[in-house]
């Protein structure tokens, strides 16, 4: 499938066929998502309403990781097969994990002054998501710092590629060290620490957050694409600037 | 091999060193990492008086005191192995409650007692509706923070 999309007009065409039922089932989701989280689920025994606010947090968080993920995934696959669409997708994703990265670490900024007590702590966990949104946006701007946007791409691929080492560091973080972060409450050691009525919104923004990450990527991919045209058009054609 | 396969090789054994790297990095700089010492960490550490450190703990069940001036709390952090007696003088955070997790940062006085000028409260991980709370505590298998 990878190579059948790998000619432009191609993944056009699929992106035609995908982006409008992928949009509405997106919408759908996230609506009965958040149907769920503010109103269906109960409070929270300890911290009541303000557990609500999870219900963007742990999703954006979880979007940030798979997004990098993905991102480096992608960058590999550019940098080993020369896939012609590898580093375009990478460089896709990129601003969307970055800004569900701000806004993991905004409503957990948030969460945390009312139930910690202040607004943000150099812990392991906070400090290793701080970097996550430094290294995509390292990613983000070195895809445009060169002339050669090949140059980019490459550069590019080898910070995201050499910074999945962060993404075990955020995961494990709470359990290696000492943080004010509490530990992990779905993926873990003897199952959730959640309860079902709760786990239930959380999953299903996730879901409706990954269709909405698929959805811009793919139109970002589009824009990308065509951007690449009208670069190789005015190189080209240099008078036509 | 073929071009690609070097590539891949050479990506994957250059992440491989690098994240061998970062573990031994990781763990010789940990002491900068932890946010806080356990009371057992705390004796082994053998901080000294004017010393600037975070304890983190529980809150030990009714070791929650408050001083006749009405703004000093006294209270115990413990790990189920060592204790660490805490005075605080100021507003607890609202979540802080006896059996919950707990981190304050001060400094020890000359009797041993930690004088603390920041508290902040720890959640656990666990997430339930007030009336799963509730029939956990009257079956007897509550072994979370005191339910307010």
């Amino acid at each position: 499938m990878f190579h059948f999309l790998a000619n432009p007009v191609r993944f056009n065409r699929a992106a035609d066929l995908f982006i409008p039922w992928a949009q509405w089932l997106c919408g759908i989701t996230l609506l009965i998502g958040f149907y769920f989280a503010l109103y269906l689920s109960p409070p929270d025994y300890q911290q009541g309403e303000t557990v609500r606010i999870m219900y963007i947090h742990v999703p954006c968080a979880w979007m940030a990781l798979f997004l990098y993920f993905s991102m480096a995934s992608l960058s590999a696959i550019g940098l080993i097969w020369h896939h012609p669409l590898a580093h375009l997708s990478a460089q896709a994703a990129a601003p969307i994990g970055a800004c569900f990265t701000i806004l993991c670490l905004a409503t957990g900024s948030l969460w945390g002054k009312p139930m910690w007590g202040t607004w943000w702590v150099w812990d392991a966990r906070l400090t290793s998501v701080l970097v996550l949104l430094l290294l995509y946006l390292g990613v983000i701007v070195l895809f445009k710092a060169f002339d050669d946007p090949t140059r980019g791409e490459k550069s590019a691929a080898i910070l995201a590629i050499f910074g999945v080492i962060n993404l075990p560091i955020i995961k494990f973080s709470v359990d290696w060290w000492n943080t004010l972060h509490q530990p992990a409450s779905v993926i873990k050691v003897g199952g959730p620490a959640i309860h079902s009525s709760m786990m239930t919104p959380l999953f299903l923004v996730a879901a409706g957050l990954t269709l909405f990450s698929v959805c811009m990527i793919v139109l970002r991919i589009r824009t990308l694409l065509i951007a690449r045209q009208i670069r190789s058009l005015l190189i080209q054609n240099p008078n036509l600037n | 091999m073929t071009r690609k396969g070097r590539r891949g090789v050479f990506i994957f054994s250059g992440l491989g060193l690098f994240s061998l790297a970062a573990a031994l990095a990781l763990t010789a700089l940990s002491d900068s990492i932890i946010y806080f010492y356990s009371p057992t960490d705390l004796i082994a550490k053998k901080i000294s008086e004017a010393q600037r450190v975070r304890v983190g703990g529980l809150v030990k069940k009714n070791s929650k005191f408050v001083e006749s001036d009405g703004i000093t709390t006294r209270f115990i952090i413990t790990d189920l192995e060592n204790e660490v007696t805490v005075k605080y003088k100021g507003v607890l955070p609202d979540l802080f409650r006896e059996g919950q997790g707990v981190v304050t940062e001060g400094q020890f006085d000359q009797i041993g007692i930690f004088i603390a000028d920041k508290v902040l409260a720890k959640h656990d991980e666990n997430y339930m509706p007030r009336e799963v709370a509730d029939s956990l505590r009257k079956s007897g298998v509550w072994k979370g923070p005191n339910l307010k």
